[in-house]
């Protein structure tokens, strides 16, 4: 069979990935070890979070799938961070493990042009340093002009539990054992990486009464910048608080060397940001507790996840430990936590567009890049779908900077940074989050998502209206004067004595002023979220300004290309390490070069008069 | 890879002996052709070794050639410095031969520069050491080695880990909402944290201030009505220094007399022209002029005869220099006072005879306490000493004071850390750890040549 773009793997990378491919118009197969675990949830039952809450809004603003989907598929939602600014605000789902993959298979379904085929690859047919093609285990042959690698945690992976390892992926499935070799023998560098999961838990069994609820938020939200809320606010399940104690830490600390991460018996690198249990405990030693939470699974299946406990401890000191927690003491644990390695690629063998520098029109995304994480993954399926597409059609790619999206920021991260365990997005890698927010993903990113096609008409007029309205609430506050006589009880309580008529944009701009104390006033009524951006936009804009002289100071240093031709032994002056890291990142520009680690202010210095000196302008020799 | 450089290190045609130093992967060899002696390539590293400079069998000098081999050197190079006997002609002859075999004339700073790309000092360090190379008095000296040795930059690393600090914990409470048990970082907490860090940078500011006064010494400006004895002042302070006089003639201050140290630090004591009305154009010009260094002076000693009464043109004089440090010196304490003193606008009234001589320690002691140079000695010497370095102390501290007023106001943490990143910032390219283009370029082009 032959098709344009083939993608293997179709967890949340390779959903995205293959929408992406299908709805620009070219022919698309999703190559899957198993139907039934599409887009699967195999840890956290989780959507969202900080960072990643806003980075689901990017991939919905682009056009991608997880939005729309999480917002039919969940169980609870609530707003993070509300108690604090704008800029880290951010939507958390609980996922409902069901009917989440239902729903993203219903999407994939509904498109023409793909074809969802049940196999696992185990070679890939590359000629001439491009990729051609895949063989699967039962030596069926696909032909294909471009391919996007979505493999997760199913490179070589091993689980372990205690002492005790098998090499299967998550749910007992069979792992890929001679893709990595074969991506090996290639020249792709290889390193080994580890993830854990936590025990989930017999809901019957757990004494509710000791434990302190956490609710949904009474605000309904949706992901979906399409969407309206469909859910009923009263109606969404409970997670629950749960605590560690001194006893807990005793078991875990007497039984540490059973612990396959702290026995030897594995060799991958953890995330520093998503610490096994044990690893709390040892390396926060003077730390009395530590806090869980029992999330629900699905409404289909009695089933609770006991965040923030995960652990590669046998089984019977699992048991002892979820026992000496307060509430869980005859807690039946249906499934035992276990840690997971695998392969992943390193990310500096990779392009922005998430090609490989090795092999022509070969994309990865997800895991294999050394991320972790549903929406790191997802947000890459959809940049290497998109890209892959654009190469096929003879386009530039996609490649979002710094100020524009967190996409951008993790993007940029992996092929400047690389990584050396598995990368989680947070606020605070954003340089520029204060315009990276929630709230403006569509005003960010929309247009681009319109232009490759994954946005419609009708999406695109919704972004027009948004635009439209922003400016007319802008007029409308700057034109609209409130004077001492009319103010109204609101206004009162924070500024009690107003001397003189003010227009409403000023009296905005005061911090203890709020925009619906001003809503009586104004001309017409405008949609809730347009409120909100204006607010910010009108209160924030001395620090939104700051934040753009600081973007312009980066594009201008972006706009200065590295030649791909330099050769940095010429260079000299160079310290030895900046010149071996700028050997293997082969930045493209001297922003990006800025961001090496390893690469000093003198050393940016030294390249830019070396640049100036044997270069032109335009980048010639 | 990295070229050979050379060049003198000493200043030219004063002095018995002069340095021509060499920095470089060849210098070594290079310097090993042109010497007459033991084989240079072979000895150990830190020696000092005797023989000539010969060129074409020529015996151009007797040296001595210290050989210092890499990493542990001033530029991490190999390097090579030649004492040789000092005169120009000899010290050109050695630099020539260099230049010939293939070692480059040194760049503006270029030892220094090496020693910065290589790792060996930071940016303040690299300031220091140009301070040291012309500090004139042993407290200079002192102030310059503390820099150079890095103290400067601790400081300034102590403040950015205390920011840095704000931030982790910050980026904590927005990352990792609903992780209870960590501390939240309120605006009340921020406020505290970031009073210590405003605190921290005032004081740096404050004693940058002496810094100055350290590195430049004080602009002593002495004026009077011809006869009124302000030579005799002048020609005393000198006197009692001789040793130490420096004639500046030729430079742009023209006008200055000489220099003499007071409790460690330099004084330059500035002559005026006379200061009256005039119609005669050529003297109009001289006393303009004059005014205006009185302006800018930082000290004037006014001199007065206690046997006058105080002009107008005296009076207005002092009113023009109403916002300078003064010290009304009135001399001829012996003969009868005239002087009518309720018209004198100055805290600092000293009676003197310059002929018996008095009254000359009071003064001195008077400009101590003024300045507070008795104190300048016991501090630690941490000064910011360019306008590079205040200015971007400056650019941190607002910063800082800009999220002190946000977390007063309650502007969202996330904003503040905005500031936080800022403040941050600036300290970090006082030390060179913050790209800015420039930079370098600027900095170094400030050093003399061969240092």
């Amino acid at each position: 069979m032959k098709y344009d773009i083939i993608v293997v793997g179709a967890g949340h990378a390779g959903c995205e990935a293959a929408y992406a491919s299908s709805k620009q118009g070219l022919k698309t197969a999703l190559i899957t070890a198993n139907i039934k675990n599409i887009a699967d949830m195999p840890c956290n039952p989780s959507i969202g979070g900080t960072a990643k809450g806003i980075v689901v809004r990017e991939i919905d603003a682009l056009g991608g799938l997880m939005g729309r989907v999480a917002d039919i598929s969940h169980l609870q939602i609530k707003m993070l961070n509300s108690g604090k600014g704008p800029a880290v605000k951010s939507l958390r789902a609980q996922g409902d493990k069901i009917k989440y993959p239902e729903n993203m298979l219903a999407e994939l379904n509904k498109l023409s042009n793909l074809d969802i085929i049940e196999a696992l690859v185990e070679d890939l047919i590359v000629d001439s340093a491009t990729i051609k093609g895949v063989i699967t285990s039962d030596e069926k042959t696909y032909i294909c002009d471009a391919l996007i690698l979505t493999t997760g945690t199913y490179l070589k992976s091993k689980i372990l539990i205690g002492d005790t390892s098998k090499n299967e992926g998550p749910h007992g499935e069979t792992s890929a054992k001679h893709l990595s070799d074969r991506l090996a023998s290639l020249g792709f560098e290889l390193q080994r990486l580890k993830t854990g999961t936590p025990q989930r838990l017999d809901p019957k069994t757990i004494d509710y009464s000791r434990l302190q609820e956490e609710k949904g938020d009474e605000t309904p939200w949706t992901f979906s910048f399409d969407l309206e809320p469909t859910y009923d606010v009263a109606k969404q399940h409970k997670c629950y608080l749960v605590y560690t104690n001194a006893k807990t830490h005793e078991i875990i600390r007497n039984n540490l060397t059973k612990s396959a991460m702290y026995g030897g018996y594995a060799e991958g690198i953890g995330p520093r940001y998503c610490p096994s249990i044990e690893d709390k405990v040892v390396r926060f030693a003077d730390k009395e507790r530590h806090q869980l939470f029992l999330e629900p699974e699905s409404a289909f299946y009695p089933d609770l996840y006991l965040q923030g406990f995960s652990t590669s401890m046998p089984i019977d000191v699992q048991e002892q430990m979820v026992h000496s927690l307060e509430g869980l003491e005859n807690a039946k644990i249906l499934k035992y936590a276990y840690a997971i390695e695998y392969d992943a690629i390193n990310p500096l063998q990779m392009n922005a567009s998430l090609e490989s520098k090795i092999v022509a029109n070969l994309y990865t995304a997800g895991q294999i890049n050394g991320t972790s994480g549903y929406e790191e993954a997802a947000c890459q399926g959809l940049i290497a779908g998109i890209n892959a597409g654009l190469k096929l059609k003879g386009k530039d790619p996609l490649i979002l900077k710094r100020n524009e999206a967190y996409i951008g920021v993790l993007i940029d991260d992996l092929v400047t940074k690389g990584t050396k365990e598995p990368y989680r997005l947070l606020t605070s890698r954003a340089e520029y989050r204060l315009i990276l927010r929630h709230d403006n993903a569509d005003l960010r990113l929309r247009e681009y998502g319109y232009k490759i096609g994954l946005i419609s008409e009708e999406q695109h007029e919704r972004l027009l209206t948004k635009r439209k309205n922003i400016e007319c609430l802008t007029e409308d506050l700057k034109n609209t004067k409130i004077h001492p006589q009319d103010i109204n009880d609101e206004i009162k309580s924070v500024i009690p004595n107003l001397n003189f008529g003010i227009s409403c944009l000023e009296l905005l701009k005061r911090p203890e002023i709020k925009i619906h104390y001003l809503i009586q006033y104004l001309k017409k009524e405008y949609p809730k979220d347009i409120y909100e951006i204006v607010e910010i936009a009108i209160k924030y804009e001395g620090y939104i300004a700051k934040t753009n002289r600081e973007v312009e100071k980066m594009l201008k240093l972006e706009s200065k290309q590295i030649p791909e031709d330099i050769d940095y032994e010429k260079v000299q002056n160079l310290a030895s390490e900046a010149r071996q890291k700028l050997q293997s990142v082969r930045p493209k520009t001297i922003a990006q070069a800025t961001r090496i680690s390893g690469v000093n202010p003198a050393d940016i210095s030294i390249l830019t008069i070396y640049l100036k000196k044997y270069y032109s302008k335009d980048g010639k020799k | 890879m990295n070229e050979n450089i050379c060049a003198i290190s000493t200043s030219l045609g004063v002095g018995a002996i002069s340095i021509v130093r060499a920095s470089g992967p060849d210098v070594i060899n290079i310097v090993n052709g042109l010497f007459k002696g033991a084989d240079l390539t072979s000895v150990a590293t830190h020696t000092i070794n005797y023989g000539h400079i010969v060129d074409n069998n020529e015996i151009i000098d007797e040296v001595l050639v210290t050989i210092m081999r890499a990493p542990k050197t001033f530029t991490k190079e190999d390097v090579v410095e030649i004492n040789c006997h000092g005169g120009i002609s000899t010290t050109n002859k050695i630099l020539e031969l260099l230049i010939q075999k293939g070692i480059r004339l040194a760049g503006a700073g270029e030892f220094t520069k090496k020693a910065y790309l290589n790792g060996r000092i930071d940016l303040t360090q690299a300031e220091g050491v140009n301070d040291l190379i012309s500090a004139e008095t042993d407290l200079e000296r002192k102030y310059a080695m503390n820099r150079t040795l890095g103290n400067l930059s601790k400081l300034i690393i102590d403040n950015r880990q205390i920011i840095v600090n704000i931030q982790a914990k910050l980026a904590v409470n927005f990352d990792y909402p609903e992780e209870m048990d960590n501390i939240d970082m309120t605006h009340e907490l921020v406020l505290k944290e970031l009073s210590t860090v405003k605190n921290n940078l005032e004081e740096l500011l404050a004693t940058s201030q002496d810094g100055k006064i350290i590195k430049n010494g004080i602009d002593v400006a002495i004026i009077g009505k011809p006869n009124v004895g302000k030579s005799s002042i002048l020609n005393h302070l000198l006197d009692e220094n001789k040793a130490i006089v420096t004639d500046i003639a030729g430079t742009t201050r023209d006008i200055v007399e000489g220099t003499i140290t007071l409790a460690g630090i330099k004084l330059n004591l500035i002559d005026t022209a006379g200061i009256r009305s005039t119609n005669d154009v050529v003297e109009q010009i001289g006393v303009n002029k004059s005014l205006e260094i009185l302006q800018n002076a930082d000290l004037v000693i006014y001199v007065l005869n206690n046997n006058e009464p105080v002009t107008k043109e005296e009076l207005e004089l002092l009113a023009s220099i109403k916002n300078v440090q003064k010290i009304v010196f009135i001399n001829k304490n012996d003969l009868p006072s005239k002087i009518n003193l309720d018209l004198i606008e100055c805290n600092t009234i000293i009676y003197g005879n310059t002929i018996t001589p008095n009254g000359l320690q009071d003064l001195k002691n008077q400009i101590i306490s003024l300045f507070k140079l008795d104190l300048i000695k016991e501090k630690n010497y941490n000064f910011l000493s360019n306008a590079r370095q205040i200015a971007l102390v400056n650019a941190s501290l607002e910063r800082i004071k800009d999220g002190i007023q946000g977390a007063k106001d309650g502007i969202p943490l996330e904003m503040i850390a905005e500031d936080l990143k800022e403040a941050y910032d600036a300290l970090g390219e006082i030390i060179g750890v913050t790209y800015k283009d420039e930079l370098l370029d600027e900095l170094f082009s400030k050093f003399c040549l061969g240092k």
